[in-house]
């Protein structure tokens, strides 16, 4: 049973935070979703992002996985400009090279996993190893069948994605964005295309995780009891909006915002 | 000597030189559908990824090759490059033709690669050329299995039209036969089985992929 815990981050307190948002805008046509968001997530530490549906919390985890650009604003990365800088008094782009090594930290879970069906869970697994850090082939595999033990995959090593139920697969694209070795890993939504009896799985296999490892983790969830027990710090969003921070006891047993206590009814019944 | 009536041993004699065509002619399918796979998915790749400089351009041969009859292309290459093997021609014509098509047909099959592939491959960091390699065409030209099956029936039935430029394919050679013999009927029945008895199994086969990949 959970206890009431407010788990301190790991990293060190005094470095730059593991991602920084400062004033980002992202329009999509006439709608702007993010209007100035600003938030920060220190190296190290879980935080939650929750909120209704269209809030602007995938756009969050896509413009920090370069899927999409902000219209404004600034994105960091262990205090280093991201997408955009400064220079002479102007935003301009970061060069895709260096756009590129800032990126290598960060990895993503989603919500449809996207594995790669052409290839073999382990070929999923080994391929950016290989292909994008220049891994040697039996490091990677090595890496890999360590990874797929800690996700309980090791007995699908050699099947097709498309063999797998969707909490199988889900686990397996953990798998594979750890062996990228990131700080950072972006969770939207990773058990919101599962059916529930395979949600306990890929659940069990994050929790873990978040023990066992002082990765800092943007964690976009439906699954409240999940949020609670792992996160250090949680985000309610509104309309692109942060409404309410907090830790994840307060937030879930005494809500301050309207909007909070609202949602939270919503989803907890 | 009049034709008519079917006569075996009319049949007998003109098989060696019919299958003596439908070598060329399978030559001439398998050559042709070789270059217009490849060409065919170079085109699809630069109109995609160039620049105008070559977008623009590759676009207008592609127009003009489509809007003009393959008898008209053949013809007139044969006739601007009077050095060059006529079945050399034949096959590089067919080629460039149909690649003009199967660019279309490898567009429609990369374009059909779900957006979250693309997106799983730019989180991992794998470098352009080989989220392409390993991730996006593989699954496209998986995609363009049945595209490219039923081009390659249609090419294969086109064949005739290298009587155009003189390149002795399993039609003309049936022609040759009857002209020289005065009787048309055997030989030229014997071509029409030949090309039902490649096509219908091939296309039956398209159609089988086609449903294993709806
Ligand atoms: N590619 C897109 N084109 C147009 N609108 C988009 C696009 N992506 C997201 N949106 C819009 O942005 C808003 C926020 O979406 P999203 O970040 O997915 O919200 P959430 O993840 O909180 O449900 C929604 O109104 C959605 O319709
Ligand atoms: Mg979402």
């Amino acid at each position: 049973m959970p206890e009431p815990h407010a788990p301190t981050p790991a990293g060190d307190p005094t470095g730059a935070p593991a991602i920084e948002l400062v004033d980002v805008v992202k329009r999509f046509g006439a709608t702007t979703v993010l209007d100035g968001l600003s938030f920060a997530v220190a190296k190290g530490e879980r935080v939650a992002l929750i909120g209704p549906s269209g809030s602007g919390k995938t756009t969050i985890l896509r413009l920090l996985m370069t899927l999409e650009e902000a219209d404004g604003g600034f994105l960091y990365v262990d205090g280093e400009p991201y997408t955009h800088e400064v220079r002479d008094g102007r935003r301009v782009p970061i060069p895709e090279k260096r756009r590129r090594r800032v990126r290598r930290r960060v990895g993503m879970v989603f919500q449809q996993f996207n594995l790669f069906p052409n290839m073999t869970v382990l070929g999923n697994i080994i391929e950016a190893p290989v292909h994008a850090l220049g891994l040697a082939r039996e490091e990677a595999v090595a890496r890999a069948d360590r990874l797929l033990e800690q996700v309980g995959m090791a007995d699908k090593r050699d099947a097709r994605p498309t063999a797998l139920s969707g909490g199988q697969q889900q686990r397996v694209a953990i798998a594979r964005a750890l062996a990228m070795d990131p700080e950072i890993l972006l969770l939207d939504e990773v058990t919101s295309a599962l059916d529930p009896e395979l949600v306990v799985d890929v659940l069990e296999v994050l929790r873990t995780l978040a023990e066992t490892t002082d990765l800092t983790m943007l964690i976009v969830t439906h699954e409240m009891q999940f949020a609670r027990d792992v996160s250090h710090r949680v985000l309610m969003f509104d309309r692109g909006r942060i409404v309410e921070e907090a830790d994840p006891e307060t937030m879930f047993t005494a809500p301050t915002h309207v909007r909070t206590q609202a949602f939270l009814k919503a989803v907890l019944g | 000597m009049t034709g008519g009536l079917w006569s075996w041993e009319q049949a007998a004699a003109a098989l060696p030189p019919i299958l003596e065509g439908f070598r060329v002619t399978l030559v001439a399918t398998v050559v042709g559908m070789v270059i217009a796979a490849v060409l065919g998915l170079v085109i699809a790749l630069v109109r995609r990824s160039a620049g105008r400089w070559l977008t623009v351009p590759v676009g207008l041969f592609v127009e003009l090759v489509r809007s003009t009859p393959l008898l008209v292309q053949l013809v007139f290459v044969y006739l601007m490059l009077p050095s060059v093997p006529a079945l050399v021609i034949g096959c590089t014509v067919l080629g460039v033709h149909y690649a003009t098509y199967l660019s279309e047909v490898y567009r429609a099959g990369i374009e059909a690669v779900p957006r979250g592939q693309w997106e799983a491959a730019t989180a991992l960091d794998l470098p352009r050329a080989r989220v392409w390699r390993a991730v996006v065409l593989p699954q496209a030209v998986r995609n363009t299995l049945p595209g490219l099956g039923n081009y390659a029936i249609s090419m294969f039935k086109e064949t005739p039209y290298l009587f155009s430029i003189s390149v002795v394919e399993m039609f003309t050679a049936a022609q040759q036969y009857g002209a020289a013999t005065f009787d048309y009927t055997e030989a030229l029945t014997m071509v029409g089985l030949i090309f039902l008895a490649v096509s219908y199994p091939t296309s039956l086969l398209v159609r089988r992929m086609e449903n294993r990949l709806a």
